[in-house]
């Protein structure tokens, strides 16, 4: 294999596990990654000449910890201020000649950059760029920032970390449900920029659902007990089973009723059905089982081409109990008119707070959608109209407004 | 490491410490006071005279300004300090969680700059 190639799949599959090593001795994320970036820089260097080392992360590991305890004497001489660093003894009790050297400190990593004293929106990116090495560019397409705010995100982010001393550990047990759902929420939303940016397909961002599955496997694998972690994994399954088929051929926006079945990933159904049953195994549900349970409803539909709303309905409303969101509130009306019909779905929409629905698209889409089935046809309009001005993909506007026999073109 | 625990309460909080709640306003401060020395965590720290006590200086142009009353007029207003000596992020939170004003007001942790030397 090449060198560069052996370097390459390295970083990808090594780059979370030795920044993980690395900053939960130092507490600096910063630090440790410029460190990595000059042992990967070193690595192309001399193994072409020299030949890859047998075991590719402990020659990584130890040159990194080499350019750490470089850069720190560095700091050291510039300025007395820097405190006194006995991790660096901790560095060097690692022996990189061990074929396992290496404690996977993965999960420590994913719970200090998931720490609820970071800002929010700097979470899923900060886990995207150490566990997995995206880099600042690949993530700020994503996320739909410029390169420059995100850069900054991140920087401040690695600053607190540092500087506020938060800790690269596993959080005690009266924490760990709380941060493992901070982490959850993280990798959903890195899935769900990733899934949004399927108007943009011909940008690179599409993948960042493929990071987010690995992370979610990483975390399942680290987290074998925990029900919500393989929740979550099996509703991303779920969700990337269909991605090919909510588009037609001309890139026009398909609604999952309408979708063929016959063009979802089986494969995945599988995968996610297996690790819904392996959550389901531990009696604990919580959201992202739930959702992945009504996912699993809307797939039998590629078996037996029949859906059980009834149950649908239930699970949606178990979902509003447990977290009371609107997008499940508005999920949950929809079923409702599937399983007793439109006057029942419309009688529940009206229920919710209209600050709460009034800039919210999918409940006017939805309000549209029954509005029509009820043969008011000029409230349909009305409300498809209010739908199509508060979406941001141009398929979903067209699909809206011609539902409706609306022009829709610009 | 350690951390400043700035104490921020509200007008309410102020108002009960010389009201008929006053003894358990203290009550649970001394309390508060006794868990962080029998960890061993407490380094320092004071009960503030309320916001109406305070004064602000500053020199400009070398001239003194001074006026009565805190810097700035907020909803709640800095109550009291304390410095702790703990390993991390995790555990100072954990003792601000415990602070008698954390379910009314808010306490903001400040990891301190590391001392020369």
């Amino acid at each position: 294999m090449q060198a560069s190639t052996v370097a390459e799949r390295a970083a990808r599959e090594s780059y979370g596990r030795l920044v993980a090593l690395l900053a939960a001795k130092s507490g600096d994320l910063a630090e440790s990654q410029d460190a990595l970036g000059e042992a990967f820089v070193a690595a192309l260097e001399t193994w072409p000449r020299d030949g890859v080392p047998s075991n590719p992360d402990a020659w990584l590991f130890a040159a990194a910890r080499r350019a750490l305890i470089d850069r720190y004497r560095h700091l050291a001489v510039r300025d007395a201020a820097v405190p006194e660093l006995q991790w660096l003894d901790a560095l060097h009790a690692v022996d990189p000649s061990d074929p396992m050297p290496f404690p996977d400190e993965r999960l420590k990593l994913l719970f200090a950059c998931a720490h609820p004293a970071l800002v929010r929106e700097a979470r899923a990116p900060l886990m995207l760029q150490t566990v997995l090495g995206l880099s600042a560019e690949r993530i700020a397409g994503a996320f739909l920032l410029s390169p420059k705010t995100l850069g900054q995100r991140l920087w401040r982010a690695k600053q607190k970390i540092r500087d506020a001393r938060i800790p690269f550990e596993i959080p005690e047990v009266t924490q760990l449900q709380e941060r493992t759902a901070d982490v959850l929420e993280a990798i959903y939303a890195a899935y769900g920029t990733g899934w949004d940016d399927v108007a943009g397909a011909d940008t690179g961002t599409r993948g960042l659902t493929e990071e987010a599955l690995w992370l979610a496997r990483v975390l399942v694998q680290l987290l074998p007990a925990e029900p919500e972690a393989r929740g979550l994994l099996a509703l991303m399954l779920y969700c990337e089973s269909r991605s090919a088929a909510r588009r037609g051929l001309m890139g026009e926006y398909i609604p999952l009723s309408e979708q063929d079945p016959s063009r979802w990933q089986r494969e995945l159904i599988v995968e996610a059905e297996a690790t819904l049953n392996a959550a389901a195994a531990c009696r604990q549900f919580g959201p992202y089982q739930i959702e992945a349970a009504i996912q699993s409803a809307h797939a039998q539909r590629a078996l037996n081409g029949r859906m059980d709303w009834a149950a649908v309905t239930q699970l949606y409303a178990g979902l509003v109990h447990l977290t009371g969101s609107l997008g499940a509130a508005v999920a949950h009306a929809a079923a409702l008119a599937e399983s007793q019909g439109a006057a029942a779905g419309l009688a529940a929409l009206n229920t919710l707070p209209a600050s709460g629905t009034e800039d919210y698209q999918p409940s006017w889409a939805l309000r549209a959608h029954l509005l029509r089935r009820l043969g008011d046809r000029k409230g349909a309009t009305e409300a498809a109209i209010r739908a199509a001005g508060l979406t941001e993909d141009a398929a979903v506007r067209t699909w809206l407004l011609r539902q409706n026999e609306l022009p829709d073109s610009e | 490491m350690q951390y400043t625990l700035l104490v921020n309460e509200t007008a309410a909080d102020f108002a009960r410490r010389s009201s008929a709640e006053a003894p358990a306003y203290w009550g649970a401060y001394m309390a508060y006071n006794a868990a962080l020395a029998a960890a061993g965590v407490f380094v320092g720290g004071a009960g503030l005279q309320p916001p109406a006590s305070g004064t602000t200086v500053r020199l400009r142009g070398g001239a003194r300004q001074v006026h009565d009353g805190p810097f700035a007029d907020t909803k709640e207003q800095l109550g009291g300090y304390y410095i702790i000596e703990v390993p991390n992020l995790d555990a100072a939170l954990e003792w601000a969680a415990k602070c008698p004003a954390a379910p009314t007001g808010s306490v903001e942790v400040r990891p301190h700059v590391p001392m020369p030397g």
